[in-house]
This record gives C-alpha cells, structure tokens and sequence, in this order.
C-alpha cells in the first residue's frame, strides 16, 4: 500500500473544499435555511404533525440526506472530473498506484467533505427547529455509510463523464427527483396506495426512511430493509469501481 | 553498457484501429541521454506512455531494471519520472503545494529541503507560493520537469521539452539535464529538431510510423548525416562552370542562378576557403550566400534508403 499517496490524494482534495469554502459549505447551508423558511415555517405551519412530529422536525433528515446524497456525488464526481478533464490525471496513473488507493484517495475526500456538510447542516437545522436524536448511533451509521456510498457513485459518474454536461446529468436528473419523491418531505403514508408502491421502488426512500427513523424512532419501511438496500447500493458501487479498474474504462487507452 | 530498460517486440493499435507502434524493440543503457526523433505522430508519445503506465500496450514487453512494468508497476513506476507534452496541471494549488504533492504520489516521505532545492535548480523558489495558473507557459513547463522530479527518480522521460522554451531556458534545461546525468539519472527525450538531438544525447533513435528507423550514437549518426549545403546567390547567369574549374560536389542549378556546393560539416577541411578564392580568381560574383543542414525528411529518405539497399 502507497499510504504516502493516499494521505497526499486526500489532503489535495481536502485543500480544494477550503479554497471553495464558499461554493462548497456556505451554499448548501444557504439553501437548507431556504428549505426550513419555506417548508418549515412558512408552509409547515399549516401542516398537522406527522406521524406526531412536527412538519419542520420531520424534513430535517431528509433534508440533510438531500444536501448529502447532491453532494456526495458532485464532490467526488467533480473530484475526479477535473484532473481528468485538465489532463494532470497524468500523474496519478504514472504514480506506483493501485486503482484502489486511487479510489480511497479520492472517495475518501469526498465522503468526509459530504459527511462534514451533513453535520454542518444539522447543527443549521438545530437553530431553527428543535429536535431530539433517538439514536445518535445509527445516526451516524446512516450518515458515513450514505456518504461513503454515493461519494463512490459520483465517482464513477466523474468517470464516465467526458463533458460538464453529463457531469451534472445524474446529480440534476437523477438524484435530486429521487430524493424529492423519496419522502423527505412527506411520508409515504400520506399517498394514494398506487403511487406508495411505485415509491417503494425509489432507492432513495430506504435512505431517507431510515435516517428518519434514527431521529424518531418512525419510518416508512423497517430499518433493517433500510440498511440491507445501502450496503445493496454500496456492493454496487464498489462492482463499478473494480469493473473500471478491470477495464481501464476511460482512464486508459 | 547495461540495459536499464528493454523493450521487446512491443506494439500498440489504439481502440480506433490505428497502429500506433509496430514490433518496436530498443534497449536504453543506464545513464544515457537518448533522443528520440521523429515527425508528428510518430509514435515517440504513445512509447512513453506505455513504459510510464499511461496506455496500455496491445503487445510485447517492457522491463525497466528487470522489472515488468505490468506485473511490478510499483518497482518501475517508482523509478521514473515523467514531463508530459502537453501542460498540464492543477490549476489553482500553488508551485510548493504541487510539488509536495508530486512526491507524496510516488510514495515518498515529505522533504521540504529536497523540493526548495530543485525549485531553486528550476529558478522557481521565488514563485513557490504562486498558483500555478497565474505562471508563464515558460515557467509551468518548468514546473513539470520539477513535478518529475519530486520524488528523485532514477529514469526521466522528457516529452518534447523545448516546445514553446525561449533560448534563455533551453540553455537551462540543457545544463539541467547535463547535471542530472552526473547525478546517475537515465533520460529520454523527444524532439522534432536534429540539432536538438546532436546537442544534447549521447545516442539517438529516429522513430516513424511507430517504426525505430535507426539508433544510434549521436556522433556517429551525425558523421552518417552531418551533409551541409552552401548556397550562392550569383550576379550573373552562369552558362556553365569554367572547365578547369574542377571542385567536386559543385553544381550549377538549372538556371544557373546558383551554385550549390555540397559538404561535409565534419571533414577537417570543408573546401568552403578554397572555393571561394577560385570563385574570385575567375570573377564570379556573388550577391547572397545561405547554408543549409539536413532537414529531418531528407535523413529519413537517406536513412529508408540505406535501409533498403
Ligand atoms: N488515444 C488515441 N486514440 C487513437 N489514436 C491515437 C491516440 N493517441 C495517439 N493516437 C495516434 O497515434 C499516432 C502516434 O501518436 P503519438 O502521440 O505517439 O505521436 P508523437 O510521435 O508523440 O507525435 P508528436 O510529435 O506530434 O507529439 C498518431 O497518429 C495519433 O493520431
Ligand atoms: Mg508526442
């Protein structure tokens, strides 16, 4: 194991978030209060309790699954994007590398800053409403696994990606209307039967129902299918990682 | 003198179908300045990405110090560095940063004194807290060559180094590499320049349509191809040459405009004297004089040449 390289992959990585402080951190926090004035107070206000929590404490897991699912993948997507795209990719593939250190390097840069930003983010969501963790634990487990899970499949998307217009692809198309109908903002209880069902296809629902679920000890689906569908995805992902690895695909001719 | 690397029966045929290198084989010796000369897409990009890790070869082998450089890329990557054609960088992290950088990719532990002292080499240190992208074309090259260097390696790849280089630096980067040969380290180099290569390698490989023409030492394939011509520019038509007038290689050109005069820029006495005062004993003038050296196509149809015969 090249540890050296590791550690130097990243702290480059890491180096960049503080450069962007504002791009990475103080937007997404921005956006989250907008979310909390909007549906929190503004519209939660007329919204009964749900499932005996109040509207503005129910999205708060589901928010910060939100701003972890978009920016786990943009980071690492981004992350890996950009040496690619500038060409200095050249010096990490000539490095005595593994594409495993390569993947932890990385990965392991995008799932902290991601993770880091959801603590963030809950410590934002504490100034507006006030909220108890049931078990801070699971919390925790659901969060690192989550990050560490999606920061996995943004890389492959900067991998795959050969232009800025499918980097933002999957974030915009795909992410962000999974998690929007993955019931952050509401619970699946409250659909008609059919569109239930057709939800419980939705991946993203596990992640949010089991978050939420950790707060309040309430949940859309048991927490044990919950976690067997992140551990599913994350199997997934690392399939994807060891095929490019295997193939070379779009990293070497 | 030992092998450091060897390539054997090595070949490359991009997903495109194109071949890129055929069946090339090429040993460089340890402590070697070897050019590599060729015209564009001759395939001197593609060798040295194989043997640096960056395309995968379709055929054929490649050791560096003995070791495969699939099976133990470790072993071989470690030992080389390379400055890619193209500038190529992270943008935004300053010359410092990079650097250390660079060095922690190839596995090493961080030397703050090793790096100031290359920046100084390059005459970069007082730009080290500089963002890279805010350098001179001139400077971010040179920064590449130190990147390649961070990790002291025992092998340097150089791709077309002096692309976009004033003078100045190119004289730099020749004692550079002049030193860096002291110091025990094995370098290739490409270029498009003949000149380049006499002035600086010790042995040079001529390389076309992925095919190695020919490799050989610099001085002996400059003595092969050193064929110089001096062009005169007349006053007058010359009907034909005086008939004593018995200097050999001398022509006429066809419309006796010119006289052109073939030579060899390694023969002792070029005859270039001579011809000039048998020009003013007889009264031919001259208005304009020019010489002309080999260019790297006529080497090429002298050298398929040779081959062929
Ligand atoms: N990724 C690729 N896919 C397909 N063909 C390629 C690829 N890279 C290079 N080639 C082709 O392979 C040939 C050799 O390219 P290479 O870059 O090795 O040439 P070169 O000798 O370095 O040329 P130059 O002096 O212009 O740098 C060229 O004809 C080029 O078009
Ligand atoms: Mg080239």
């Amino acid at each position: 194991m090249n540890f050296q390289a590791i550690k130097v992959i990243y702290q480059f990585e890491m180096l960049r978030m503080w450069r962007t402080l504002f791009q990475s951190v103080f937007s997404p926090i921005l956006s989250t209060s907008l979310y909390f004035i909007v549906f929190g107070a503004a519209i939660g206000s007329r919204i009964q309790s749900i499932d005996g929590i109040a509207y503005a404490a129910f999205i708060v897991p589901g928010l910060i699954m939100l701003m972890l699912l978009t920016q786990s993948v943009t980071n690492a997507a981004f992350g890996i994007f950009f040496p690619k795209f500038t060409g200095a990719i050249y010096e990490v593939l000539s490095a005595p590398l593994s594409f495993f250190e390569i993947v932890l390097g990385y990965v392991g840069a995008a799932a902290t800053k991601s993770i880091l930003l959801g603590v963030v983010i809950l410590t934002t969501a504490r100034l507006f409403v006030s909220f108890e963790i049931a078990h801070p634990m699971w919390m925790i487990v659901f969060l690192v696994l989550t990050g560490i899970t999606f920061s996995l499949f943004g890389f492959l998307i900067g991998i795959w990606a050969d232009n800025f217009e499918k980097l933002q692809l999957v974030p915009l198309l795909v992410i962000t209307p999974l998690t929007f109908l993955g019931g952050s903002f509401y619970s699946i209880n409250m659909l008609p039967p059919f569109w239930q069902t057709v939800t419980l296809f939705n991946p993203v629902l596990y992640l949010v129902s089991g978050f939420r679920w950790s707060f309040y000890e309430v949940a859309d689906v048991s927490v044990g299918i919950s976690l067997s569908v992140i551990f599913l995805f994350l199997c997934l992902c690392l399939f994807g990682v060891w095929w490019v690895f295997k193939t070379g695909y779009k990293i070497k001719t | 003198m030992q092998s450091l690397i060897s390539i054997s029966d090595l070949s490359k045929t991009y997903a495109s179908g194109f071949v890129a290198l055929k069946n090339v084989n090429l040993d460089i010796r340890k402590g070697e300045i070897l050019a590599l000369l060729g015209p564009n897409g001759a395939g001197k990009t593609t060798l040295i990405s194989i043997i640096c890790g960056l395309v995968n070869p379709t055929s054929g082998t490649v050791r560096v110090d003995g070791h495969d450089i699939i099976k133990d890329f470790r072993k071989t990557r470690a030992m080389i560095g390379l400055v890619p054609q193209e500038l190529t960088t992270e943008v935004f992290a300053s010359v410092f940063t990079t650097m250390v950088y660079s060095r922690g990719l190839f596995g090493k532990k961080p030397s703050p004194q090793y790096i100031e002292k290359i920046l100084r080499a390059l005459s970069l240190w007082d730009k080290k807290d500089s963002p890279i992208n805010e350098l001179s074309g001139g400077m971010k090259r040179r920064v590449l060559i130190g990147k390649a260097l961070a990790h002291e390696p025992k092998i340097l790849f150089l791709d077309e180094p002096t692309a976009g280089v004033d003078v100045e630096l190119r004289k730099d980067m020749w004692t550079l590499i002049r030193q860096l040969q002291t110091d025990g380290v094995t370098i290739i180099l490409t270029t498009h320049y003949i000149e380049e290569a006499e002035e600086i390698a010790d042995r040079v490989g001529i390389i076309n349509h992925g095919e190695i023409i020919v490799i050989e030492e610099t001085s002996e394939l400059m003595r092969k191809l050193g064929k110089k011509q001096l062009i005169l520019e007349l006053h007058k038509k010359l009907e034909s040459l005086p008939a004593d007038f018995d200097i050999p290689n001398l022509e006429a050109s066809a419309d006796g405009m010119q006289l052109i005069y073939t030579y060899d820029i390694h023969m002792d006495r070029t005859g270039i004297t001579a011809l000039l005062s048998r020009l003013s004993e007889k009264g031919i003038r001259f208005r304009d004089l020019d010489t002309k050296q080999s260019s790297l196509e006529d080497i090429f149809v002298t050298l398929v040449g040779n081959n062929q015969s």
